[in-house]
Parts: C-alpha cells; structure tokens; sequence
C-alpha cells in the first residue's frame, strides 16, 4: 500500500460554461480523515463523484490507492466503500437483504460475508432493523445502513458525502464516533458543510469554494493563518450613549470594527474586531476607566474556524 | 459475469415484490386469453396460430412496460450511483438488468404453457410450430427487452423509457406491414428489420439460423448502445 492513498493533480470538471471543480491538487495520507469544506455548490460532491470514478474528469489526473480513476476504475473501487450524498439505497430491500446484496456485487465469499455483515452491523447498530425495509427505515438508521455497506468490505479508502446531514443530534456524535473509530486505520474524506464536524472529527481540512481549492491544512493551522481577534464587551453607563462609547472605541488604535450587541439590562454590549496579533484588553481596560464606565466582563477569543471559513469563501459565491 | 447475476437476482425480487409484475402478468394474461380462447373456440381449431400471430404487436407494449425501470428508476432515486461506485463493469450491469428483465418475460411465456396444453387435450397438437412459436417469442421478446434496457438507459423518466422504448419496438414491428408501400429497392431490407417477418419463419416451426441471427443481433446492438449510454456519464 502506498502511504499517499489519495494524489489529486489539478483536477478539473467543466459543465457546459460552468467549471464545476477547478484544478484542484492534494494528496491524503494513510490514516488521515480529511475533512471536505465548502458550501453548498462548491464542488465538493463532483470531486467525490470523480475519486470514485462515477464522474470521468475533464481534465488533471487522480490517483486512489496507486490506481488511477480513470485508467484503472475497477482496481479503485475494490479499494474503495462509498457513501453518496442522500444515501440512495433500495428501498424495496431490508437492511440485511441490502447488505448481502453489496457483499455479492463485491464479490465476498459467503462466510467472509455473513461474519462482516454481523461485525459491520453491530458496529453501526443496525442489529434490531435487520429485517427491516429500507424505504420504512428513519433517515438515521438508512444513513448507517449507508455506511455500513461502505464499510463492508473492509476498503483502505472511505469516500462519504454529507455523512450526517439530516440526523439529529445524538445520531451526529454516534456517527461521527464511528467514522473517527474507522479513520484509525483507514483513509477517510468527509464532505461537509458543517463546521463543528471538521473540528470533531477531521485531523485535516479542505475548504473548496465555487470549485477552486481555498485551504488546506489543519483545523489549528487554518485558525492560526487568520490573524486578528475578537473581543467581547459589555459596560455599565451613568448615561453616555451607546453611540458615543462606539466613537470611542473604534478610535481606539488597532480595532478595525465595532457592533453594537445585545446587552443585558442597563448595559451595553460591544463586539470589537482587531486586525493585529497585539492583545488589546489592557487599552480597553483603561478606555473604561478613563471614561468612567463601569466593565462587566470583558473576552478576547482568536480568530474562529467560522471566520476563517466565511472569508475564504463568502465573496466568492455572492460573486456567482 | 457473478456480478450480473447478482444484479439479475435482485432484479427479480423486485419484479415480484412490487406491484408491477403481478400487474403486467394480469394484462398479459387477460389479453391474450381472450384473443387464444375467442379462436379456440369461435373458430373450433385446434391450434395456436392466432394466439403467435398476436404476439409480436402485444410484446411490443407490454415488454417495454417490462422494461421501462431497469435502468431509469434507478437514475431517478440516484442508487445507480451507489451500484456503479461497486467494482462492477457497466456492461455486467446492462446485462444483469436484462437477465432480470428476461426472467420476468420467460416466467410470463410459462404461463402461457397452459394455452399449449388446452389444445392438445382437444386435439393434436402441432409440435413443430408450438416449440418454434414459444422460442420465437423468447427471441422476439428479448429483442424488444433489450431495446427497452437501452431505452431505459437514455433519461431517468420511466414514461419517456416507455415511450422510446415502445416507440423503436413498436417501428421495427410496423416495417413488415408498411413493405407493400415502400419503394422496390428498400422492400427487401425492411422485410429484413421487420421483427414480425422473423417470427412468422419461427412460429411455423421452421427455425432459420438467419433468423436467430437477426434477434441476436437486435439484442447484441442494443445492449451495446446501453452500455456506451451508461459510460457516456464518463465522457469528459
């Protein structure tokens, strides 16, 4: 096996006028769980569809466990379990029927099939819907039945499409602590456009915006590229107005915004962004004291991964 | 090839798992009773002419209703992704769908076997034309099964695979009566394409490898163009 499982160079799809995936490049590592950003239409679904040879790309070259896509297609998917984004399964099929199903069409001998089957299907607790039809099962369970057909074989490589969109809050943590427990050992790629589940789950990230390729990185590394912080403020007055302390505070050196927030009872709430790395809470200590207003609570947070994500990515799609 | 038979087994179980086999049984079965057993008795003859004269303008609906979701269904709802993302050739998919399909038919035509069995409890039954009038429809019935898969490969509708389906079949059907009005030269040739010429060779029990040919043929073409259909998704 070789250790880079995935090498993706400059791939690109082109639909009609609209470059779907544009020369995007990057490269997973054995035992890595990467996380695929971006919003919705940005090209994250069409870069899955063309790892697991779905989709043939328009040009650039990928390569899946040595294999590539388009040469080599049928070596790449024997290393490959796919999940697609809306997990489209046979509904006329019961959960078991589906996987044996899945474990043919891979060509598993019958024993390794049924002790897989029974490994897999605790693993992702699918035990009590066995015998279940597919079509009548909750959007949760089709999700792991999704999974666990991805799993089934055993792949090097799991591809997953929005493996949590649409379950509720308990069934988010379960499934994410199973794809944690898979990434272990195995290659992942997660698609999603959800921020706490790259945190979560990802020990590395791709943020992908209107198909060009915008970060790549660790979740701390991404956090520690944008530079600047965040304070939160919130005074007691003896009758200033909100519009005064905001002049005085945007004066100050170093902060490049002010809002106005909600505050609590005869107190006024302030977030201040600051462009710098320089630690501003001690001037704003002594703004207040100057001023004689009264500082309730005062926090300084670094840049978060929704900052980060929302300016790599939101000029662009207000562009399109 | 286990992976077509795979995908055939499951097709099966669809098929009768669903409403739609049972349905198409039901018309099929209902027509052509009325039209076998209008003659049996009305005419008093003691064969199956009428009921084989019948069957390449019925096959030609009734197939393509066969056929129409093997390939589009599974367009609509998306899960051709999650087969095609198997290791599995598009080719093994084509024909695991047509296997399906044909299953159905055969199990159809076996039930047929009932109306063989009436005439010979009133009479001799003709041999010959009986074994050749059952294989022809068999032939006949898969070229248009498979002229259906390729139809049923162009567009995620199941109507619109229908209507294309049953479109092709049911010209290549109408060749043999338009001959007459066709210029000299091209007689021969429509003659030749016409489904219905083949059959009328068949089902007098005379069984012509050309005519073999001919429904392999129609069955070979049309599966192909399914497949390079299916890949076109590839195409860059």
């Amino acid at each position: 096996m070789p250790e880079l499982m995935i090498q993706v160079e400059n791939l690109t799809k082109v639909y009609g006028a609209t470059r779907a995936v544009d020369d995007v490049t990057f490269n997973v590592r054995k035992g890595e769980v990467l996380g695929f950003l971006g919003p919705n239409g940005a090209g994250k679904s069409t870069t899955m569809k063309m790892l697991t040879c779905f989709l043939a790309p328009t040009g650039g070259r990928a390569k899946v466990a040595g294999f590539d896509v388009f040469e080599d297609s049928l070596s790449v998917r024997k290393h490959l379990g796919y999940l697609p984004e809306d997990t489209p399964l046979y509904k006329d099929m019961t959960v078991l029927e589906y996987l044996q199903f899945a474990a043919a069409m891979r060509g598993m001998s019958s024993d390794r099939s049924e002790k897989r089957i029974k490994e897999i299907g605790g693993r992702c607790g699918l035990r009590e819907v066995a015998g279940k039809l597919i079509g009548e099962l909750s959007r949760g369970y089709r999700q792991r039945a999704g999974l666990a057909q991805a799993m089934l074989d055993d792949p090097d490589i799991l591809i997953l499409d929005e493996p949590t969109s649409g379950l509720d809050p308990n069934q988010i943590v379960e499934i994410r602590q199973l794809i944690k427990e898979v990434g272990k050992e195995k290659t992942v790629i997660l698609s999603t456009h959800i921020l706490p589940e790259v945190q979560a789950t990802c020990s590395r990230m791709l943020i992908i915006s209107s198909g060009k390729l915008v970060a790549d990185g660790t979740p701390d590394e991404l956090r520690a590229r944008e530079k600047g912080s965040r304070y939160r403020l919130l005074v007691e007055t003896n009758g200033t107005t909100q519009d005064a302390i905001k002049a005085k505070l945007t004066g100050i050196k170093g902060v490049s915004r002010c809002d106005t927030a909600a505050g609590e009872d005869g107190a006024l709430a302030f977030t201040l962004d600051a462009a710098g790395d320089e630690d501003l809470r001690k001037v704003l200590f002594r703004a207040a004291v100057d001023n004689k207003w009264t500082l309730l609570e005062l926090h300084r947070e670094a840049a978060s991964l929704e900052t980060v994500f929302r300016n790599l990515t939101t000029h662009e799609v207000s562009k399109s | 090839m286990n992976a077509a038979l795979t995908i055939a087994k499951r097709e099966i179980r669809t098929y009768f798992n669903s409403p739609i086999a049972y349905i198409v049984v039901t018309v099929f079965m209902l027509l052509a009773g009325y039209l076998f057993f209008g003659s049996l008795f009305i005419e008093r003859q003691a064969e199956m002419r009428s009921y084989f004269n019948l069957m390449p303008l019925l096959l030609s609906f009734i197939v393509p209703a066969m056929a129409m979701r093997l390939i589009a269904e599974e367009k609509g709802t998306g899960s051709l992704e999650m087969l095609i993302t198997m290791p599995v050739r598009d080719w093994q998919v084509v024909l695991g769908k047509f296997l399906g399909g044909m299953t159905l038919l055969a199990t159809l035509v076996g039930l047929t076997l009932f109306y063989a069995v009436t005439v010979m409890l009133v009479g001799p039954l003709d041999r010959g034309p009986a074994i050749g009038g059952y294989l022809g429809i068999l032939l006949m019935g898969g070229s248009y099964m498979a002229i259906g898969v390729m139809a049923s490969t162009f567009t995620r509708n199941q109507i619109v695979a229908f209507i294309i389906g049953f479109a092709i079949s049911f010209a290549l059907f109408l060749f043999y009566r338009l001959v007459q009005f066709m210029p000299e030269a091209l007689r021969p040739l429509l003659a030749y394409l016409s489904v219905e010429s083949h059959f009328e060779a068949i089902s007098r029990g005379v069984i012509d490898s050309r005519d073999v040919v001919y429904y392999l043929s129609v069955m070979v073409v049309s599966l192909v163009i399914a497949t390079v259909s299916l890949e076109s998704r590839k195409w860059k």
